[in-house]
């Protein structure tokens, strides 16, 4: 996967164009709009969502904020991040708890969502939280399906009231009901099987089995990956049974999720908590600023603004760009930028916020800090007559700029080199104002970072 | 019931949603502008069909209106079909033999429908007059092994397994010892959903598929990825990644019955040109059909 597949480099893309224009205008604004609005229906956020959602991100896109920042591109990316912070995270995501002592908890879902593990995963929290809790399955429909479920539960060390030979599910609903009473549970799961909404007579199985346990909280399992039809779903089971909630699963996996933001906004209702894994321990906090940056296909993008946007001085960073683009960028200006970087923090840091590279993802052992501490210091051992034309650097000179920086002649030269190159590099760029290259990096893209 | 009913059936969601659809942005005026043009691009995108498809599919129509000048609702619905089957492709047959070894390796995410297909296939190559048996090499999620059991039951086929927990590779290795042995000519391997971007699962994969090749060179070997037609676009990302990793020679969309709107299916098509033999239209051992690309294309656009 492309580290920078996200919203935010296409975003600098635009902006990328927008380059030599004075100020941002309203076509460059209507362009941005309908970046966001593909790279949110690319993420499966409903169509109806994304559409009332670009409007109001383009409202707020026409402040000052934007218009007059130079980096428009990420003003807008922070304003869409906080758009989508705002919708997922409105109200808090607690399990209810039955004020009787006795709480039932009933899963809702489509075929294949992943309501049987989600059962396990709920017993085992609640158990390490001092709870008592039973699984019960009135799955009468999938083959093994209350077998998966007395598997789970012998694992994790809860009690599961299952009977695999009864054909009513409402049967075995008010059995284990008595069941977990007598065995003193305090909180009894019930796993359903998996339906279609339009299926009528298992939306009326579902309502039959409500009636006998009278959940506390009503939850929607959603696999992370579904598509546009996610808003049906949730409004479907909504309409029928009285959601509480949902909890979304398999967000391991490297779908967008962008349904969590679409059910939230035509539900009304919380997302309660996140599955990660197949194992049993795999469930999670649900964090609003986490879900955006994953719909948007960032890493933690809007603290890496905020680091940029503070530790940058736009107007040095600006020069040394024009300079770039007219070929004529010196030593002295790489010098200027990599202290500009140092000042961002760590590159671990930095690596580790930016899309795609989460910390798992990340070759700690091959990133090195002090990486620019090198360069930094050679370029530091030169006049200011070499940093500006490196050209005059002969032997001589160079062996006192090595001695001087505590380097070798070979990591002056290198540099050099390295230095020639990018010089090369920017040659090429400026002829292609248009149609810049992918995948460059977001953020600093209008910075025109040499590496 | 024909194919053409089947998909109109299954699809009756899908299929209102576009042709309604198209049919109400058509209806102002009988020819398309701009405006409208991108209205129809963002309802195809609602179906499932993806950005990248959806652009293609209306760079086609842009590209045929300004050489003909024609932006009549005809002649845009036209383009719309054409395209929608240039990307789904030609009708894919699986095509085996009886008397020698065949066998489907069902591959997929978690929870997409591969240990029903693997019954629902079992059902109906025994119709043709196939000696199946099946291989449960989901060894990983709870009760699978159980699960693909009841399906043997149900289809009278042996299910060779080991115990949950053990290695996936070696259920595979005697699954096709025992075909073999038994001269069957199909046998049809289960195995656990995995997410994509797991590379230990991935490689697992590649493992199985190395001893089928090892073990049965002589049979025909089909690897058929099972997507949900529910899913949203993680569904190209599952096809590119897994036809990298497993060789996947085909594609089998199920849960084509309920909610979905299938689109998916033309943004998978456009990524990957596997072809897309099956689909699936239920939980019951029959409810499985030959994918059909003129009848899905008909079921999704309005009638000329
Ligand atoms: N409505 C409908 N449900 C289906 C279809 N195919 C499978 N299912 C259901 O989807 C759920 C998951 O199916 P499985 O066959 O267990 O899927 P799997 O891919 O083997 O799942 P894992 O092994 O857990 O990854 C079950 O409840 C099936 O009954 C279909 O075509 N239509
Ligand atoms: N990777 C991953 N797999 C999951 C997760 N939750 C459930 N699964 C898997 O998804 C499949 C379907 O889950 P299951 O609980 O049987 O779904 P149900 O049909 O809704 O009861 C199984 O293979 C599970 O192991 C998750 O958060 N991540
Ligand atoms: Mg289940
Ligand atoms: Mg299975």
């Amino acid at each position: 996967m492309p580290i920078f597949d996200g919203l935010a480099n296409k975003l600098t893309d635009i902006t990328a164009r927008m380059r030599g224009k004075s100020r941002v205008t309203e076509q460059d604004i209507k362009d941005m709009m309908r970046e966001i609005r593909l790279a949110l229906l690319e993420a499966d956020v409903h169509y109806q969502v994304v559409k009332d959602l670009v409007s109001e991100i383009s409202d707020k896109s026409k402040g000052a904020a934007v218009m007059e920042s130079l980096t428009p591109g990420q003003q807008v990316v922070k304003i869409v991040h906080e758009s989508l912070v705002d919708i997922l995270g409105q109200t808090s995501g607690k399990i209810a708890v039955s004020p009787s002592g006795f709480t039932v908890l009933m899963l809702y879902g489509l075929q294949g969502a992943g309501k049987t593990t989600t059962a396990a995963k709920l017993a085992l929290m609640l158990k390490k939280s001092g709870k008592k809790p039973m699984l019960t399955s009135v799955d009468v429909h999938r083959p093994a399906a209350a077998k998966q479920l007395e598997v789970l539960a012998k694992q994790i060390g809860v009690d599961c009231y299952i009977k695999p030979e009864e054909k009513s599910a409402s049967v075995i609903a008010a059995q284990a009901i008595e069941r977990a009473r007598y065995m003193l549970c305090d909180t009894l799961i019930v796993d359903t099987a998996g339906r279609m909404t339009i299926d009528n007579e298992m939306m009326e199985e579902l309502k039959l089995i409500g009636q006998t346990v009278k959940p506390t909280e009503k939850l929607l399992v959603v696999d992370a990956m579904i598509g546009q039809e996610a808003v049906n779903v949730a409004l479907a089971f909504d309409k029928e049974i009285g959601l509480d909630g949902f909890i979304m699963t398999k967000l391991d996996g490297d779908a967008r999720g962008g349904a969590a933001l679409s059910i939230r906004r035509m539900t009304g209702k919380p997302i309660k908590l996140i599955c990660v894994g197949e194992k049993v321990d795999d469930i999670e906090t649900f964090y609003p600023d986490r879900m955006a940056s994953r719909i948007l296909g960032m890493g933690d993008v809007l603290s890496l603004i905020e680091k940029a946007s503070q530790n940058i001085d736009e107007k040095k960073a600006q020069d040394a760009y024009e300079r770039l683009k007219k070929n004529q960028f010196t030593l002295e200006d790489m010098l200027e930028q990599m202290e500009q970087v140092k000042k961002m923090g760590s590159i671990k840091d930095i690596l580790g916020m930016l899309p795609g590279m989460g910390a798992k993802n990340l070759p700690v052992d091959e990133v090195d800090d002090n990486a620019m501490e090198k360069p930094a210091a050679i370029i530091r051992s030169m006049t200011v007559k070499e940093r500006r034309n490196p050209s005059i650097l002969n032997a001589s000179r160079r062996r006192r700029i090595a001695s001087g920086s505590g380097t070798t002649v070979q990591d002056v030269n290198r540099l050099i080199k390295q230095f020639e190159e990018t010089q090369k590099m920017m040659k090429k760029f400026s002829g292609l104002s248009k149609g810049r290259k992918k995948g460059r990096g977001f953020g600093m893209g209008n910075n025109g970072f040499p590496f | 019931m024909g194919f053409l009913d089947v998909f109109k059936k299954g699809l009756k969601k899908t299929r209102d949603f576009v042709s309604d659809g198209f049919n109400k942005i058509a209806a102002n005026m009988g020819v398309f502008d701009e405006d409208m043009l991108d209205e129809l691009e963002m309802l195809l995108v609602q179906a499932d069909i993806g950005a990248r498809s959806a652009t293609w599919l209306m760079d086609k129509i842009r590209t045929h209106i300004k050489k003909t000048g024609d932006a009549s609702r005809e002649a845009v619905l036209n383009q719309l079909r054409v395209g929608m089957l240039e990307i789904v492709g030609k009708p894919g047959r699986l095509d085996f033999q009886k008397g020698s070894l065949n066998i489907i390796l069902l591959v997929g995410v978690n929870g997409t429908g591969k240990t029903t297909t693997a019954g629902k296939l079992c059902s109906r190559y025994q119709k043709e007059g196939f000696r199946t048996i099946m291989g449960a090499a989901d060894t990983f999620r709870a009760a699978a092994i159980d699960q693909l059991k009841v399906w043997g039951e149900r289809t009278s086929t042996p299910v060779i397994s080991h115990d949950e927990g053990s290695d996936p590779a070696a259920v595979v290795y005697d699954s096709i010892k025992a075909a073999q042995a038994r001269k069957a000519d199909l046998l049809i391997l289960d195995t656990a959903g995995r997410l994509h971007n797991k590379q230990n699962l991935m490689a697992e994969l590649a493992k199985i598929r190395r001893i089928i090749d090892r073990e049965a060179p002589e049979a025909k070997v089909e690897t058929l990825l099972v997507i949900d037609a529910t899913t949203g676009q993680n569904a190209v990302v599952q096809a590119q990644v897994f036809s990298e990793v497993a060789q996947v020679s085909g594609l089998i969309i199920t849960k084509m019955d309920g909610n979905a709107k299938g689109g998916v299916a033309i943004a998978v098509s456009q990524e990957t040109h596997t072809p897309l033999y099956l689909a699936g239209l239920g939980e019951g051992v029959d409810d499985l059909i030959d994918f059909d690309p003129d009848s899905f294309v008909a079921s999704l656009l309005p009638e000329a």
